[in-house]
């Protein structure tokens, strides 16, 4: 899978750009809209993450130019500019998904894999993790062909996990994920100590093969055996 | 005391020492002019009288005043030399009035052939005394007058002199620096009101402007440090993930990832606490609070449950306002979350929705709280340590913005109530 990356703030370019890798994304970068301009006219990307304000131009014209050419790729927008408008214009413009800045990895992450899966398995939207078979338009989830029953807060923290396998998951960026935004300044996280407990004891009892870790009050990690 | 009773209440208290002292010096200095005029009446008297006796030994008999208005009697050599003239006030019976009245006696002596003679003329005094309630009741009408028309005078003046003076006194009454409103002064012929009026102009202008930047300056900085802090954090999480650390290295990462997130939080309240107040949310729509909080209670389930909370939701009527939806939903979020945070494990949250009344109330082992400083900004009322003190603040400024009133009793339970 081949990811562009258009942003001109360079240290959170060079972020993106790690932490994609490391889900084995062929991952370019641009940090201009004229440097933008000449990868996407030679080479096809199955997702393009594109930030608006750029020094040479708005993200926009080239998202206009994109869909002109009707190029395919898949694009999320990633945008400082927290606001409304912003949104509903991308989105109009025919871009796949917004993200506001500032973002957790693992939620770019889940948001990039979404994206691939919209545009690349169209009618299939089906994970495989360990033993378990994870039906996104179902909502459900099979343990060696047995259903296992979650309720949605669960299987939207066992999706999110699954988006991020083996890497590590903030408990800010899951809260965030699960329970929208304005849970962040709430609490201590100690909520979420109780939900990761009991998606724990469903996962053991019905002999799931993948395993929750704790890392260091930071977050958890899932990992396969 | 107020400018206008206080001139007022000066002026009376002057004019009554003043209006006495005068009446005072008045009083003596017609009573002298009286007693002189008496006095020379009597003199006058006094002359005709000896001329008389020259004329007509006769009256020499007049032994007293009977009818007449003197006597004469014969004294003896020496007394009569040593004698002075004197004027006197004294009391004689009037037949007329059946009483004694005030009169007033000349006593001289006069020598006629070989004999001294003593004569004793008196005259009324009756009119002076009239003349003397006259004067005190002239004095107290006077003193009336003068202080009703003072009173009306300063009034009608201090009313339009200070006019100007009174409406930027109003003006400044109503002000309020969050609420970007102007100051409009009445221009007048008075040079110190048009100095006051520029000086106060210039003043607020600064005063809002640099309330302004500051504002501006907390949104530009708190927006600033959105990137560099989620940049630090997303660095950290990398580090964390490479397998060379060791758990000492991981948790000493873990505590400084726990500290950013923190800032981050702060950062973004901060964001959004400047946001309203710069007015930036202006799409506005109405808003049912029944829905709202039916569906914030679903959002925050999760966080009540684990603390063992029940939410109930008592409502006697809908409850409909116009504001921002998303505002709205951070204000009535912020207060629910406040509960559940401070709230007692395994207590009620109870909410209670009326026609134009809303309120939340829980129960938890803290006495009343300062109400005065709840709604500042980082007041910590918590042991919390994630609370940063700035949910209510921001809660209270939505409310200010759309003059809901936010208030909190405190009745064994800690109330926050939303008035509309």
């Amino acid at each position: 899978m081949k990811i562009l990356i258009i942003e001109d703030e360079l240290d959170m370019l060079q972020n993106m750009k790690d932490f994609l890798e490391k889900e084995n994304f062929v991952v370019e970068t641009a940090s201009s809209v004229f440097e933008a301009q000449n990868k996407i006219g030679v080479y096809a990307y199955d997702c393009i993450l594109l930030d608006i304000n750029l020094k040479d131009g708005s993200g926009f014209s080239l998202l206009e130019d994109l869909k002109k050419k009707e190029i395919e790729d898949g694009v999320i927008i990633v945008s400082a500019r927290n606001s409304l408008d912003d949104k509903l214009q991308g989105l109009n413009l025919g871009a796949d998904d917004y993200l506001a800045k500032p973002f957790h990895m693992s939620e770019l992450n889940a948001r990039v894999k979404a994206v691939l899966r919209r545009s690349h398995f169209r009618g299939n939207n089906i994970i495989k993790l360990g033993n378990l078979c994870i039906d996104i338009d179902e909502h459900q989830v099979d343990i060696d062909e047995e259903v296992l029953a979650l309720n949605r807060k669960e299987f939207e923290i066992l999706l999110f996990f699954a988006s991020n396998k083996n890497r590590l998951v903030n408990k800010s960026a899951l809260a965030e994920h699960v329970w929208g935004d304005h849970i962040d300044q709430a609490d201590n996280f100690e909520f979420i100590y109780s939900q990761i407990k009991n998606l724990r004891k469903k996962l053991n009892a019905a002999g799931a093969n993948i395993e929750i870790k704790a890392v260091y009050g930071i977050g958890y990690k899932l990992v396969e055996g | 005391m107020k400018l206008l009773n206080y001139t007022t209440s000066y002026f009376s208290a002057v004019l009554l020492i003043l209006l006495g002292i005068w009446a005072v010096i008045f009083y003596v200095e017609m009573l002298d002019e009286i007693y002189d005029s008496l006095d020379d009446g009597l003199n006058n008297q006094k002359m005709l009288i000896i001329n008389r006796v020259k004329n007509d030994p006769e009256t020499i008999k007049q032994l007293d005043f009977k009818e007449a208005s003197y006597k004469i009697k014969t004294i003896n050599k020496e007394r009569a030399l040593r004698f002075k003239d004197s004027y006197r006030d004294t009391l004689m019976y009037m037949h007329n009035e059946e009483e004694f009245e005030p009169v007033r006696l000349l006593e001289t002596v006069f020598k006629e052939g070989d004999g001294f003679y003593k004569l004793q003329i008196f005259t009324s005094m009756v009119e002076e005394d009239d003349l003397i309630e006259d004067l005190l009741f002239s004095l107290i009408l006077l003193y009336i007058g003068l202080i009703l028309s003072i009173v009306l005078l300063n009034n009608w003046i201090l009313k339009r002199v200070w006019n100007p003076f009174y409406n930027l006194l109003q003006q400044l009454k109503n002000f309020r620096l969050e609420k970007d409103q102007k100051i409009l002064t009445i221009s007048s012929n008075i040079e110190e009101f048009n100095l006051l009026n520029t000086r106060i102009e210039q003043m607020l202008e600064k005063s809002i402007s640099s309330y302004n930047s500051q504002k501006q300056f907390i949104e530009n900085a708190a927006h600033e440090l959105q990137t560099p802090l989620a940049i630090s954090i997303n660095k950290l999480e990398l580090l964390v993930e490479n397998e060379e650390l060791n758990e000492q290295q991981i948790k000493l990462v873990a505590s400084v990832l726990n500290n950013l997130e923190g800032l981050t939080r702060m950062n973004k309240s901060l964001l959004l606490l400047s946001k309203i107040e710069n007015r930036q949310f202006p799409d506005e729509q109405e808003i049912d609070f029944v829905d709202l909080v039916t569906n914030l209670k679903k959002d925050y389930k999760d966080l009540a449950s684990h603390k063992e909370m029940e939410i109930k939701i008592e409502m006697t009527s809908y409850l409909k306002h116009t504001m921002n939806k998303d505002l709205a939903g951070i204000l009535v979020s912020n207060l629910l979350k406040n509960a559940i945070i401070h709230g007692k494990e395994g207590s009620e949250i109870i909410i209670e929705i009326s026609q134009n009344s809303f309120r939340i109330s829980n129960v938890s082992n803290r006495k009343a709280l300062d109400e005065s400083r709840l709604f500042s900004r980082f007041q910590k009322n918590s042991e919390s340590a994630n609370s940063n003190g700035i949910g209510l603040a921001i809660a209270q400024s939505i409310a200010e913005k759309y003059q809901i009133e936010l208030r909190y009793s405190f009745t064994e339970k800690h109330n926050f109530h939303l008035d509309f």
